[in-house]
């Protein structure tokens, strides 16, 4: 008697295209995926247990390895909202600065997933082409605060250090750098047939579903909802500039597969780029810390602030209670939704896709453990 | 092979051991160049690979890293040969012979210069294409005997893959034999010369050889598994597919038999296309016997490792097809083409008279 | 979209005794503490408002007796945000699952578990989410205490 079974692949947490330590339980008929079971929490370190013991000055650092490859982002985050519950105004400089410092991580944190999307599907020398740009954005940071990946740069008040002489000149030349960039990208990547074909109604995810799941960042915009909080509950100087929400158009296929949400993220760098040289144009001088006790202690009160990070929404959930550390301090990481949303949609598809699709939704697994 | 025999011969040796001796010494040739040239390809693909990336590549062991392949075989032949608890042993040690012959044998059958092929034999051709297949069960044995998911996969898709190629690759080559009326391979070389140069080529013969050379080039690229078809391996999904469990040097085997793939193909397509070892103005200007020859044999091996070139360039260029879109390309689009493509060509013979183009027009 | 004001009276209108209090001051955005037993129509009400977007499930102990349960609601494209708690006895911490009104909610409830201990009744898979499987106690608490020992490896 011939007898077929469902064959159980267990994918990750080692494995090449699980961006970290993903781990993937697929069911799978042949090499079509039955069901799919993210498996989290190789990377569970506690940090926020952690928060509960250091004071809130001494978390920032943490902040930086919530997200590794967005840390600037993480930081600005945290920064913002710790602020806004000790009601300090941040000098104006500041503000730029750090806008600045996340939008150039924004589109670092892009390029990584430019290149690392093109590797998943087969093309590997996108990820050269990718990693060459970040590496320049890395020397920026670099010379800004010493740093190359945790930065570590932002402090409750504003920034630890003042931009160092010459830095915005060198911004800019970054700037005309990397415009004429993406249109090679979009030469050697974008519109290849292959590249079109493999991503182009694949791993549809309705605005519907991405809004049930609560996905959010690129990925929601992709489905459709022009939603970014930049916009809608803008923090530091985001209400000042001008800038376009790109969503997915269904180029290649529906509105909200795979290569939607790779060009959403495409076209979030151009206008990354945008954000950068108004802020470089619209930069005052002065100073870039607020006086902020070293040691703050916060009466009873909470908020939840929420930032738009490169992977979605990170929100920070604190509750002061007097103390020089928070009672709780929880983080919502963007990517522990989008790993969540998989169960959803890679069903039906084949193990190629879902290694398409886990890259198109750019998940972070420290962002989403902890 | 016959020289070869007669010379043992007439040294002394009775005719039953000359031809042993002389297979023998045949096969430390071949397996030596073919080992020589894997060398230099897998450094010239890092390099390419390099290039293509805006990275330097290799540049350490030796003038410009030139000696990096010896380092990297040194250390594959040094490592521990691991075999995991779970295989079927039979089966995962000897799979990586079947990849390493398959690939191997054909280059007994090449032309290399004018009348001269290795182990002469009238249905060259042929010859090639069914030893070539010996690589399929070695990879289908490798995936089957690692008892590992990802290389059950992966020699499932190449299982898939390789028998599906195999069909509009080998009628894309039946067109040339068609035009040449043999599947001696040297003879089909031979049929590519005379006057009008490269336009005797048989790419240029007609417009149907002329579309069968990238149809056959195309499947050739998935007979090497090469990206865009890389699927059996396809790192990104299937980890690295049949081979995953492989070390040392029976990971080399597989490694090498891609490389000696990517050579048969690109052989097999200067051959059967490229006008293997002709070039207009050698054979009316050079008179030497030998050094004739070894221009000849420059010739056919330019073209080729041109072709090898291409291959890897297309590699580091382009994503890669899905399982289904791989099959579809294969079964709905190579295969009817190659078809139509084989009745044009052979309506092209009944009505000119076997005449190219070339020679409608001057002739 | 509703001011606070008016959609706390059609939410009290809505489902009835659910509301105990609402807070303003002091926090961002503001919130409702709403009855335990009445977590599920006023999420499904709130739902049907506009708060389409769950943002967060979050857990807050407060020793010696409560443990709260914090939804943070957000209406997409209306600008508007919204929190909605609810209080559990800390030793019989249970409070129904939200996830058929937002999916999004499964994962942050199994989180909730893993760190605060709470359980969430109606989850259909209610396991450790962060922590092994087969570990000990709820890290988040505030008496919590670290296990010595977990399969060989000292964990101090």
């Amino acid at each position: 008697m011939l007898e077929t079974q469902e064959l159980v692949i267990n994918m990750g947490p080692q494995h090449p295209s699980t961006h970290g330590v993903l781990r993937l339980l697929l069911h799978t008929d042949g090499e079509i995926i039955v069901e799919a079971q993210p498996h989290v929490g190789y990377l569970h370190r506690g940090i926020e247990k952690i928060a509960e013991k250091v004071n809130y000055h001494q978390f920032m650092p943490y902040t930086d390895r919530i997200d590794y490859l967005a840390s600037m982002n993480c930081n600005h985050a945290y920064a913002c909202a710790v602020e806004r519950l000790m009601g300090i105004e941040v000098p104006e400089r500041a503000q730029f600065i750090r806008v600045i410092m996340s939008e150039l991580n924004r589109i670092a944190s892009h390029l990584v997933f430019f290149g690392s999307f093109g590797m998943d599907v087969g093309a590997f020398t996108p990820f050269l082409y990718g990693l060459r740009e970040r590496e320049r954005t890395l020397d920026l940071f670099e010379a800004a605060c010493g740093q190359r990946l945790t930065y570590n740069y932002m402090k409750i008040g504003g920034v630890r250090w003042d931009l160092p002489p010459g830095w915005t000149d060198k911004c800019r030349e970054f700037c005309d750098y990397f415009e004429p960039k993406i249109q090679e990208y979009h030469d050697l990547l974008t519109y290849n047939y292959i590249f079109m074909k493999r991503l182009g109604n694949i791993g549809v995810l309705t605005p519907e579903d991405a809004l049930a799941y609560g996905v959010t960042g690129p990925n929601l915009r992709a489905s459709g909802v022009a939603y970014d909080i930049r916009k809608e509950e803008p923090y530091d100087v985001y209400d000042r500039l001008e800038f376009d929400i790109p969503v997915g158009t269904g180029e290649a296929g529906a509105v909200g597969d795979c290569f939607d949400r790779y060009m959403v993220r495409i076209k979030e760098m151009q206008q990354s780029v945008r954000i950068i040289r108004q802020c470089l144009d619209m930069m005052p001088e002065g100073d870039v810390q607020a006086r902020v006790p070293r040691v703050l202690k916060i009466p009873p009160k909470e908020i939840y602030f929420r930032a738009e990070n490169p992977r979605g929404e990170l929100g920070f959930y604190i509750v002061a209670n007097g103390k020089p550390s928070p009672e709780r301090l929880k983080i919502r990481g963007a990517s522990f939704s989008n790993i969540h949303v998989m169960e959803k949609i890679l069903p039906g598809l084949m193990v190629a896709d879902a290694v398409a699709v886990i890259a198109s939704l750019d998940v972070i697994l420290p962002e989403c453990d902890r | 092979m016959d020289q070869l025999t007669k010379l043992f011969y007439s040294l002394g040796l009775s005719p039953y051991y000359g031809i042993f001796v002389a297979a023998f010494l045949l096969a430390v040739i071949i397996l030596a160049f073919a080992l020589l040239y894997e060398g230099v390809a897998t450094y010239v693909e890092r390099k390419v690979a390099g290039d293509i990336q805006s990275r330097i590549g290799p540049n350490r062991v030796g003038p410009y890293g030139t000696l990096q392949w010896l380092a990297d075989g040194v250390k594959l032949f040094l490592k521990e040969d691991f075999i995991p608890a779970q295989a079927d042993k039979l089966i995962f040690r000897i799979a990586p012979y079947f990849v390493f012959v398959g690939s191997f044998l054909p280059f007994a059958a090449l032309p290399l210069w004018d009348r001269f092929v290795p182990v002469p034999m009238n249905i060259g051709l042929l010859y090639i294409i069914a030893v070539t297949a010996m690589v399929t069960p070695g990879i289908v044995l490798a995936g089957w005997g690692s008892n590992n998911k990802w290389a059950l996969l992966g020699g499932m898709r190449s299982a898939a893959q390789l028998i599906s190629y195999e069909v509009p690759n080998a009628v894309a080559l039946l067109i040339p034999v068609l035009i040449a009326g043999t599947l001696n391979l040297d003879e089909i070389v031979r049929a590519q010369g005379g006057g009008g140069g490269i336009l005797r080529w048989f790419i240029f013969h007609d417009p149907f050889s002329f579309m069968a050379f990238f149809i056959f080039f195309t499947a050739g690229l998935a007979e090497c598994n090469r990206t865009p078809f890389d699927l059996p391996e396809a790192e990104s999904e299937l980890v690295a597919g049949y081979s995953v469990e492989y070390s040392a040097i029976r990971y080399a085997f597989f490694y090498m038999g891609e490389y000696g793939d990517m050579f048969i193909i690109s052989a097999m397509a200067s051959a059967a296309f490229l006008g293997g070892w002709q070039l207009p103005l050698i054979d009316p200007l050079v008179k030497i016997g030998w050094l004739k020859a070894v221009l000849q044999l420059g010739i056919f091996l330019t073209k080729t490792l041109l072709l090898v070139l291409v291959m890897m360039w297309i590699r580091w260029t382009f994503p890669r097809l899905r399982v289904d879109q791989l099959m579809e390309l294969s079964w709905k689009r190579l295969l009817p083409i190659a078809l139509f493509l084989l009745m044009g060509a052979a309506l092209w013979t009944v009505v000119f008279h076997g005449k190219g183009i070339y020679d409608l027009i001057v002739g | 979209m509703k001011d606070l004001n008016t959609l706390v009276q059609d939410l009290q209108a809505a489902v009835e005794g659910a509301i105990e209090e609402v807070v303003t001051e002091n926090t961002q955005p503001p919130y409702i503490i709403v009855k335990k037993e009445k977590i599920v129509p006023v999420l499904e009400y709130l739902k049907k408002e506009g708060f389409n977007h769950l943002s967060a499930v979050s857990a807050v102990d407060e020793p010696p007796e409560k443990i709260w349960v914090v939804y943070h609601l957000v209406a997409i494209g209306e600008k508007s945000t919204l929190a909605v708690k609810t209080v559990l006895p800390r030793d019989a911490a249970e409070v129904d699952s939200v996830g058929n009104v937002y999916p999004t909610a499964l994962w942050h409830e199994r989180e909730a578990y893993d760190l605060m201990g709470v359980k969430f009744k109606g989850h259909p898979d209610l396991r450790r989410i962060l922590m092994p499987d087969d570990w000990v106690g709820h890290p988040l608490r505030k008496d919590y205490e670290q296990i010595k020992e977990y399969h060989g490896i000292k964990t101090d």
